[in-house]
């Protein structure tokens, strides 16, 4: 299947006086994706995203949205709608006049506008509330009144700026659901920024995490998880514990590994003999009491806390200290117990030192 | 596809331009006309064929005036620009030359052409006598002066500034532009006419004997018993009363925020005061109290059989005056400052076992050094600007802004000694803004973000706690004598000889009768009552028009050379309004801009000098709107322009009427700068009350004193009215005043 490219971003960079916010990135997004800039904060994804809205201007590079240059153009020419990590709702108006907005300043008639508002409203899940004023709106309510004002000009791409920030725990997970829900219905092209992983994970078709201004890794959500490039996307999605090993020989794709007193047989992904570092997933790891003289990994577990569905432990092993979450909530290792460990055949990459 | 599809493929904006240049250049008068430009006389008395009132294209073809045949044809460069398809880069080349010939040819023909024929003689040494003159720019001339900026702008903005943003460049262009005619020009001409002898020449070593004045520099009071020098006389003052008001202003925002003193809020109306109270009249009060026959000085000489004396006139009643008038400012300020100090901060060193003294001079004070620097240096700018108080109470201490009056009003008429007296103040006031700047925080227009902290403020100590309330409340009380003594002072005969009641001054001043044509305005004061309220409405509204322009421009936009926009506007704080009198008068005097003597000098210093309360308004109230909120619009397809109009104004209405009144009610209270403007057919009422003063007819001043308090109270009051106290809470209230009153 040949995929539209409706998003593309030409080596392009953004300097704030000295400070290089965005340094040469480009990556592009299909048309009717969901693609999400995932990174620690100040790692230039909200400025990514505001170069798209057309709200910052590249010092350098090109942006294109459907082949055509997009990068000098203000934004209000470029037909991109935001979804704003404050609603950014006008406290002035009511909420259908809100949704209205963008319509009638492009010269919409006033009747037509507002029905298309009320439409928009409704697809929502908001219909019959737009008399109201913004501030007699829930948390939730406001973000999804945000969320029709920018859908309802049928933009080319719709940008959520950190859209689930200012709610609550609980609410945060119905409401993701309900974006992804409402972007896949209308097939709209969007980007997402966030910093949670989790968040990033659950909702993008496809993820690129961000660091120091650079492109880590962009990728899908599984591929992210089960191979990162390197420790920084392995330490910030899913909380790997990060070992060193030694690569003792590589043949064709798999590698043999050495750690420790064990020895694993995993995908080489590319690397050569040598010191590497070999990503831990927290679940990947099986925890046996010790037996008499192990021949494997064997350690001390010097932390252990119930979180009711499962168990965290941390184990002191002779390749340093390991992060453990373990199903097993019955038969439970006390705090300096000595454990066996054993590794799952998933869970586990290996990545450059 | 949201482009505007225009049929005929030209760029409306650069058209339009044209258009407007065309009309200012074939249609409207080129020159100012004495009878002013919209009694229309132009029209009907002769128009093309009048060499006085045609146009500038007729002034080229009919009337010889062949300099200005350049401006037919420079803003035509721009025509390339004209057409849609030409690139953008491309256009706005034409556009800058366009623009920036036009606006230079325009400068230098009005600057080398005078009405005396040429205005340098190295141009008549190279082309011969001119034999003709011309005057000052009018209508025409302005329009075209308008849109070759904006033609200009608009080429800066093609070419990728403020994100290709044409409103943004223009507005920029517009502040920058109008902040260099009306504040850095007079400015500069008052250095030139310093270096001047009166002749005109150039003469540095008459400069340098004016400069090293004794009269100004003289240290003979600290050696011998004789006078200081102006100069020295001017920092003394300023440094008493910046000290003074920085103590008394602490001890009245300790009462208010950390006491449990009931009064409060009556406490916080004396906030109001400065702002309402004309400049004279805290001088005339002292004056009833303690001059040869003031209530307290008799007093003082029936019982204790002390000679009444005129110790009051000269630094005494000066300081006294000042303190009276700008104490409330430091109030203002360090309430803020006060209130700036996080209560946790304190109850954490409490937690650390410091008792309340130790945490108030370990850790209060120190919190509040920035807030008290500036204060201090707020109050030594007022009253080094201060003109009125001096005039009224200085007897034999001179100081420079008065002196500055009497350098070109008195018997003196020394506008080279007056322009060297205004350099050494604007040097002191610009000295202590710097100061200011620089120490107390990047810029004086940010408002403390007042963000939720957790804790209650500590109580005093008990030192301070007496210690404050024993200075602030009998000065509180003292304030609330002064103001009783103006509105009683215009209901006697004489004060201090007749106490009898009378309805006399106010009579004189405002009566009303009914004559054969209905209500006749019979009253004395009426002619300088209406002027000043249609001057001060007239001026109130562009100074909030381009007050809010600028506070917009430096919260919301990024651009190259801001910090140094900022500076710029931000300047006029500190130019004392003397300094911009004497400098209207020496550069709006003579072409190209022929001003003095109209009313709209009056209204443009009133806008210039009043500029930053609208920009302080306007920052105030844009810092607490979300920026996402302009950005939200922008996305939704609304231009730069589209956005202001209907998200940002709306939002901003409390701020824009509280820019407005303010900048009504100190016009009408201004003086200093007027005093060297006004001219018979517009005198204001400042002026005129100060006429009364100096003919000793005190109780006429006091009653037009108390008139002019009871409007600007109404205007105020009506404000609060109409925002709403839920919108306008008492703590915004105080920012929004203007924390300089340089009257």
């Amino acid at each position: 299947m040949s995929r539209e490219v409706t998003l593309r971003f030409e080596r392009v960079t953004k300097r704030f006086g000295e400070v290089v916010a965005v340094r040469e990135v480009s990556f592009e997004v299909g048309t009717g994706e969901l693609v999400t800039l995932l990174g620690p904060s100040g790692c230039g994804k909200t400025t990514t995203l505001r170069m798209i809205a057309g709200l910052e201007l590249p010092s350098e590079g090109r942006i294109f949205i459907h082949e055509e240059e997009v990068t000098t153009l203000p934004a209000t020419a470029r037909d991109v709608a935001m979804v704003f990590q404050s609603y950014a709702l006008f406290p002035h108006m009511s909420v259908l006049d809100n949704v209205a907005y963008g319509l009638t300043v492009s010269g919409t008639p006033r009747k037509e506008a507002r029905a298309r508002a009320e439409e928009t409203l409704a697809l929502v899940g908001l219909g019959g509330l737009g008399g109201r004023m913004p501030s007699e709106l829930s948390g939730g309510q406001q973000q999804r009144v945000a969320v029709a004002r920018a859908i309802v000009l049928e933009p080319r791409i719709l940008l959520f700026d950190e859209p689930l920030s200012n709610l609550d725990a609980k609410l945060r997970r119905r409401v993701r659901e309900d974006l992804r829900d409402i972007q896949q219905k209308l097939g709209i092209t969007s980007v997402y920024v966030t910093h949670d992983q989790a968040e990033a994970l659950a909702i993008s078709d496809r993820v690129i995490v961000m660091r120091d201004a650079e492109i880590a890794q962009d990728g899908p959500p599984r591929e992210l998880y089960e191979h990162p490039v390197d420790r920084f996307v392995a330490d910030f999605i899913g909380d790997a514990n990060l070992v060193a090993c030694e690569i003792a020989e590589v043949a064709g794709e798999r590698a043999k590994v050495r750690l420790g007193g064990l020895l694993l047989d995993l995908p080489a992904r590319g690397l050569d003999t040598g010191r590497a570092l070999l990503a831990v997933r927290p679940q990947a790891v099986r925890l046996q009491p010790a037996a008499g003289e192990n021949s494997g990994l064997v350690g001390e577990v010097t932390k252990a806390a119930y979180l009711g569905s499962h168990m965290e432990y941390v184990v002191t092993t002779p390749v340093g200290e390991l992060f453990v979450v373990d199903g097993e909530v019955v038969a439970t290792h006390a705090p300096g117990s000595r454990v066996a460990l054993a590794f799952g055949s998933h869970g586990l990459a290996l990545v450059p030192d | 596809m949201r482009a505007k599809a225009d049929a005929s493929g030209l760029r409306r904006e650069v058209g339009a331009l044209l258009l407007l240049a065309s009309a200012g250049f074939v249609l409207l008068p080129w020159y100012a006309q004495e009878e002013g430009f919209l009694s229309l006389i132009w029209l009907t008395e002769g128009w093309i064929d009048d060499p006085d009132y045609a146009p500038g294209l007729f002034q080229v073809l009919l009337h010889g005036r062949w300099w200005l045949a350049p401006l037919a044809l420079l803003p035509l460069l721009a025509l390339p620009a004209l057409s849609r398809r030409r690139p953008r880069m491309e256009a706005g080349r034409w556009l800058i030359l366009a623009g920036a010939l036009t606006l230079a040819w325009l400068l230098f023909q009005g600057f080398a052409i005078n009405h005396r024929g040429w205005a340098w003689s190295w141009l008549a040494a190279l082309f011969g006598p001119l034999g003709d003159r011309q005057y000052g720019i009018g209508g025409g001339a302005v329009l075209l002066a308008t849109a070759a900026l904006f033609l200009l702008t608009q080429g800066i903005a093609d070419r990728g500034a403020a994100k290709g943003d044409a409103f943004v460049v223009g507005g920029i262009g517009l502040v920058v532009a109008s902040v260099a005619l009306f504040i850095f020009f007079p400015i500069l001409q008052v250095l030139e006419s310093a270096f001047l002898d009166n002749d005109g020449a150039f003469a540095p070593m008459v400069f340098l004997a004016k400069f090293t004045d004794p009269k100004i520099w003289s240290l003979s009071c600290v050696t011998t018993g004789y006078r200081c020098g102006v100069a020295w006389n001017t920092v003394f003052l300023a440094v008493l009363t910046g000290a003074g008001t920085t103590l008394l202003g602490l001890a009245f925002a300790l009462v208010v925020t950390r006491t449990s003193f009931r009064l409060k809020r009556v406490l916080r109306t004396l906030t109001v005061l400065p702002i309402i109270t004309p400049p004279f009249v805290v001088g005339l009060a002292i004056i009833l109290l303690f001059g040869r026959s003031g209530t307290v000085t008799q007093f003082v000489a029936d019982f204790l059989g002390i000679a009444p004396g005129r110790w009051i006139y000269g630094l005494p009643g000066i300081w006294l005056a000042q303190m009276l008038a700008f104490t409330p400012i430091a109030f203002l300020v360090l309430i803020g400052v006060v209130e700036g100090v996080s209560p946790s901060l304190e109850e954490a060193a409490q937690t650390l076992r410091a008792d309340s003294w130790t945490t108030f001079t370990t850790v209060s004070l120190p919190l509040m050094r920035p807030g008290l620097a500036n204060a201090f240096l707020l109050g030594f700018i007022e009253s080094m600007a201060d003109f009125g108080n001096p005039l009224v109470l200085g007897g034999n201490y001179d100081v420079l802004s008065t002196e500055i009056f009497f350098a070109i009003v008195g018997a003196q008429n020394d506008p080279g000694r007056a322009a060297v007296l205004a350099i050494i103040l604007l040097s002191f006031t610009l000295l202590a803004f710097w100061a200011q700047q620089r120490w107390v925080g990047r810029s004086s227009y940010t408002t403390v973000t007042g963000k939720g902290d957790a804790g209650r403020p500590l109580p005093l100590p008990r030192l301070v706690d007496v210690a404050c309330r024993s200075a602030a409340l009998p000065w509180a009380a003292f304030t609330l004598v002064i103001y009783a003594m103006i509105l009683f002072g215009g209901f006697v005969e004489i004060w201090g000889r007749d106490h009898s009641f009378t309805l006399r001054h106010y009579i004189q001043a405002f009566s009303v009768t009914v004559g054969d044509y209905g209500l006749v305005w019979s009253g004395s004061a009426w002619n300088s009552f209406w002027t000043t309220i249609r001057i001060a409405a007239l001026s109130a509204v562009p100074t909030a028009i381009i007050g809010l322009l600028t506070a917009w421009l430096l919260v919301r936009q990024n651009f190259t050379g801001k910090r140094l926009f900022e500076f710029g506007t931000m300047l006029s704080f500190a130019i004392p309004g003397t300094v911009i009198g004497v400098s209207y008068i020496l550069a709006f005097n003579v072409p190209p801009i022929e001003i003095t003597g109209t009313g709209i000098i009056l209204i443009i210093s009133f806008i210039f000098r009043n500029m930053p309360v609208g920009v302080r308004a306007g920052i105030a109230a844009l810092s607490q709107l979300d920026p996402s909120l302009d950005e939200a619009s922008l996305t939704l397809r609304a231009s730069t322009w589209t956005t202001l109009r209907r998200i940002l104004l709306p939002l901003l209405k409390p701020a824009m009427l509280a820019a407005l009144v303010y900048a009504f009610v100190r016009a009408m209270t201004a003086v200093s700068a007027v005093v060297f403007l006004v001219s018979a057919n517009y005198d204001l009422a400042t002026n005129y009350i100060l006429g009364r003063v100096e003919n000793g007819d005190y109780g006429l001043a006091i009653a037009y004193s108390s008139v002019l308090i009871l409007v600007m109270l109404l205007a105020i009051g009506l404000m609060q009215l109409l925002i709403g106290q839920r919108r306008l809470g008492r703590r915004e209230t105080g920012r929004l005043m203007p924390v300089e009153q340089t009257a």
